[in-house]
């Protein structure tokens, strides 16, 4: 197939952002999104332009490296991470006909700024973390395994939040940029066990703070954060989240250093 | 001078570990060497500085350990955050002597099990130590809140692994490595925000710092602005993961490469057994020319996934469906009838491609290069096919099992697994050379300590599968935080490095230098171009199969493309930048010189092991013959100067708790 692509390029952080258009021919349907723009930098590489730059490691859809803006949805049109959604994909959108045209941006919020083309910083995500995202438990200080038994469906639950790979389409598909689903996987994933129980309202009240504090906004039940979330990380978590800090302001938990 | 051998390197002196300590048994060993190890005072050690380049499994986990100790920490990694390290995309488990299933295991067992694996080219000590904390790492994971598979009743679940007969392989799912990764990286977040440990993402080591000897520090480039940086501490610790990336495609991630230890290599270090590369078996085959990687599927699949051919080649482009049982060639039920398509690694992915080389693969042909560099087209695939597992367990109990990686195969492929057998092949996967270390994890360079993929030590010439993510987290949590404590008594003795010393400015200078030189080239081709180029004479000729003609053919073409590469080559983009093109030409250079390495290793290795195959060395059934008489040795090659033969170093490999065999999985 022949498509067009609508790239977002931008040479840093400091300078404007433009779109430019690229035509390619001879797209198999089996090629990855990501194999598409290894191409199309290998044909801007033989044309002496600078190729676009776009960041992906495993290619497999779990490190979350990857992730832009096609056609308006983060990661694309199916439920998947950009480095797994393929041609065949997009062309069984019935408007996809040949010599189509696939918009691609950045992931859009003021929490992740774009640092080159389709590349930006999502280390606001990380510092959520550090903020309380962890059991504080020392190497070597661990009980045996098995002294403290979770039950099946806890575990269950807690997995399907912990499946979060940290890719930020949540907050890119967001209205309000919000970083709730991400920010209440962790919550759930590890509230949701016993071994998290001591710290639960504390990293409830410390990881908003810093949600906050990256500027990313609040969460108005619109969805389109679990609609486009890779890993189907649920709505729930949010709602879990939110229950802790109710819980937490009852008690009065204040934020902890 | 020593002679030189086959025109391509000489022999140095032997070299043997020192640290293990010899007089105790040694299921006693490891507690001595902790015992005789030195200590550093709590209030000390925040004056003594650890740079750990990596943040995998062996990174992240010994980046936190040290921090939590009160060391002062800092931890590099190329990627945007430290929970993306490659480990992340690990599927199927980690092995852990629990015998939580009462079936007969225990840290012998797993150790016994790991150097029979490893086809008896791994060091007794190290394994038997790794045997004997992996019961700690699920501790110490499941009190991080790693969500591993659990029974009913609220206990861990198992499950049997890929060659061995108990089951002792704890799993999340299809997630293992990212639920471990994220449990390493939250205890490490921690530090970063205690203050102990601070993080440097998008940052590559390009330059190892060595001044009297002692690894001193790293150059580092920082990959959104071009900076070149030096960073000076009192031990360097690379755990910079495996260099499976040389072969262009494999199952690592785009970025995975050999810099860090070659770089450290060329000041001095040790690199082992560099040719040892696993090949995994279930991976989806090749589909086209533009590929850029290849995906494994959970070699869990093999638990109830039959692999066969059909039995005719006129047979191959038919539906599968459409062939009869009486055609289709269980292959591995039939060569291997006590194993059968459990059979470890090597053996299932060498019969894999002995049938298709017979002709007999499926799928779509794809355009190769045969060892003439004539082009061919060729099959390369086996089904493995789930009818029957679907037929005696309902498609629902097979999709609670393995519906993740069947929705994963789809997605890749377009094919449905639940109607159409999947189609595997064998793709690079883990490379187990990596730099030499003793007992400590130490280099020969002092102070230079080495975790994870990135060294040799643990796997000898094949690793079962789910060790790698329990060597991994066994040398961060529960060796490196030990070992280094000795060594880092000793630095607080010796103070502080000058930060004016000329070998800094020098390394410094010598990254510099080589960008400059990059940035200048005004070629035609472009850097994946040649590295497309690389990958193809590796699998070719030091794949899976290997013969005396064809590594000296390699070695050949390897130094004539890496020529071609400074007269054609070409760089976009600018220095002091975002640069990928800058970024995976560096690695680029040290792949080149890498497999060179490689390709002399596996020729002077006159015997086949693990998943090292010599055609010369076969028994009259076609199988891996080892020389047990010759090579009971890690080779461990010295970088011999630019442009000069590599010097091997001969550690000979002492057997004293477990028999020597011959492997038969007949
Ligand atoms: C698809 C797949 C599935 C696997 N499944 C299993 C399994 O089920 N069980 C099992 O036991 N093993 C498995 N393995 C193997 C295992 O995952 C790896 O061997 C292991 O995770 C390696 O961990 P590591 O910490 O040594 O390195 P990695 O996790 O690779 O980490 C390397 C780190 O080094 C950094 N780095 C590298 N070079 C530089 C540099 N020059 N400068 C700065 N930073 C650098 C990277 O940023 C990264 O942080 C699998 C591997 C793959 C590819
Ligand atoms: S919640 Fe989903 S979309 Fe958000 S970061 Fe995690 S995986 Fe990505
Ligand atoms: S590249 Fe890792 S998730 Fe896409």
């Amino acid at each position: 197939m022949n498509i067009k692509l609508k790239i977002w390029r931008q040479k840093n952080q400091d300078s404007e952002g433009h779109f430019e258009e690229y035509s390619m021919t001879g797209i198999e349907e089996h090629m990855s999104f990501l194999e598409v723009l290894d191409l199309l930098n290998e044909q801007l590489f033989a044309e002496g332009e600078e190729p676009v730059a776009f960041d992906s490691d495993c290619r497999e859809g779990i490190c979350g490296q990857c992730g832009v803006v096609i056609n308006g949805q983060a990661h694309g049109p199916i439920r998947s991470t950009t480095c797994q959604l393929h041609m065949r994909h997009l062309a069984e959108d019935p408007s996809f006909k040949d010599g189509s045209t696939i918009t691609i941006e950045p992931w859009r919020s003021t929490g992740f700024p774009v640092l080159k083309d389709l590349i930006v910083d999502r280390s606001a995500l990380d510092r959520i973390v550090q903020a309380g995202g962890y059991i504080s438990v020392n190497t070597g200080a661990a009980p045996e395994a098995h002294s403290v038994p979770v039950q099946k469906d806890k575990a269950d639950a807690a997995f399907e939040a912990a499946a979060c790979i940290g890719c930020g389409a949540c907050v890119a598909a967001c209205p309000n940029a919000s970083a709730m689903l991400f920010t209440g996987a962790k919550i759930s994933h590890l509230g949701l066990l016993p071994q998290g129980q001591p710290e639960r309202l504390a990293r409830v009240v410390n990881m908003l703070n810093q949600h906050d504090a990256e500027g990313f906004g609040g969460c108005t039940n619109i969805g389109e954060c679990a609609a486009v979330c890779p890993k189907s990380v649920p709505l729930e978590v949010i709602t879990r989240l939110n229950r802790d800090l109710g819980h937490a302001l009852w008690k009065g938990q204040k934020a902890t250093a | 001078m020593t002679e030189l051998i086959d025109g391509l390197y000489r022999e140095g002196e032997k070299i043997a570990d020192t640290k293990a300590p010899h007089d105790v048994p040694i299921a006693q060993r490891w507690e001595q060497r902790k015992f005789n190890a030195n200590l550093v005072n709590p209030a000390n050690r925040r004056k003594l500085d650890v740079i750990v380049v990596g943040s995998g499994l062996a990174g992240g986990a010994a980046a936190a350990s040290l921090g939590e100790q009160g060391y002062n920490v800092k931890c590099f990694f190329y990627q945007d955050s430290a929970r993306r390290a490659h480990s992340i995309a690990a599927q199927g488990g980690i092995n852990a002597a629990k015998n939580y299933r009462n079936d007969g295991d225990s840290v012998y067992r797993l150790f016994y099990d790991t150097v029979k694996g490893g086809d008896y080219r791994a060091r007794e000590d190290n394994v038997y130590r790794l045997a004997e904390v992996s019961a700690a790492i699920i501790d110490q994971c499941v009190a991080q809140g790693v969500p591993f598979a659990r029974e009913y009743g609220g206990l861990l679940d198992n499950r049997s692994f890929g060659g061995v007969q108990v089951s002792r392989t704890f799993y999340a799912r299809g997630q293992t490595g990212q639920q471990l990764l994220i449990g390493a990286y939250q205890a490490l977040e921690r530090q970063v925000r205690a203050g102990t440990v601070k993080e440097y993402r998008r940052h590559e080591m390009v330059e190892l710092i060595v001044i009297d000897g002692r690894a001193r520090g790293i150059v580092t480039r920082d990959m959104v602005t071009g900076e070149i940086a030096t960073h000076l501490a009192d031990a360097v610790v690379l755990c910079t993961g495996g260099y499976g990336n040389v072969f262009f495609l494999s199952t690592n991630a785009m970025g995975c490469n050999a810099t860090a230890i070659w770089r450290a290599h060329r000041k001095g270090a040790y690199f082992a057994n560099p040719c040892y590369t696993q090949i995994h078996p279930t991976c989806i085959p090749q589909s086209g020319d533009f590929q850029s990687k290849l995906t494994l599927m959970s070699e869990s699949l093999r638990n109830d996934g039959r692999i066969w051919v059909p039995k005719r080649a006129e047979d191959c482009d038919k539906d599968p469906r459409d062939i009869p049982e009486e055609d289709r060639d269980y292959y591995l039920e039939r060569i291997y009838p006590a194993f059968g398509n459990l059979v470890p690694r090597d053996i299932a992915s060498r019969q894999a491609k002995n049938m298709c080389d017979e002709g007999r693969g499926v799928g779509p042909a794809i355009k190769e290069r045969d060892a003439q560099g004539n082009e061919r087209m060729m099959r390369r695939g086996v089904y493995l096919d789930f009818s029957e597992a679907i037929g005696r367990l309902g498609r629902d109990a097979v999709s609670a099992r393995y519906g993740n990686l069947f929705e994963m195969y789809q997605r890749i492929t377009g094919d449905d697994p639940y109607e159409v057998p999947m189609r595997i092949y064998p793709a690079v996967h883990y490379t187990m050379g990596g730099l030499w270390v003793d007992y400590d994890l130490e280099s020969n360079i002092p102070g230079l300590y080495v975790a994870g993929e990135a060294n040799f030590s643990d796997h000898g010439a094949n690793r079962l599968g789910a060790s790698a993510l329990m060597q991994g987290l066994a040398d961060g949590y529960f060796v490196l935080p030990d070992t280094l404590n000795d060594y880092l008594a000793d630095m607080l003795r010796e103070g502080k490095v000058d930060p004016d010393a000329p070998e800094i400015a020098e390394a410094r200078k010598s990254v510099e230098d080589r960008i400059d030189r990059l940035m200048a080239l005004r070629g035609t081709r472009s850097v994946d171009d040649f590295h497309m180029a690389l990958g193809r004479i590796m699998w070719e000729y030091c794949g899976m199969e290997r013969r005396e003609e064809g590594l000296r053919e390699a070695i050949g073409q390897i130094r004539a493309l890496k020529e071609e590469f400074w007269r054609d080559a070409r760089i976009t983009g600018e220095a002091m930048e975002l640069n990928q093109a800058l970024e995976k030409a560096g690695r680029l250079l040290d792949f080149f010189e890498l497999a060179e390495l490689m390709c002399i290793d596996a020729l002077h290795r006159r015997e086949s092991c693990g998943g090292h195959f010599r055609a010369e060395s076969q028994t009259p059934e076609g199988e891996a013959l080892r020389h047990d008489d010759e090579f009971l040795y890690v080779a461990a090659w010295e970088w011999g100067g630019e442009n000069q033969p590599p010097i091997l170093h001969k550690e000979d490999l002492i057997y004293k708790d477990i028999e020597l065999k011959q492997r038969s999985y007949k």
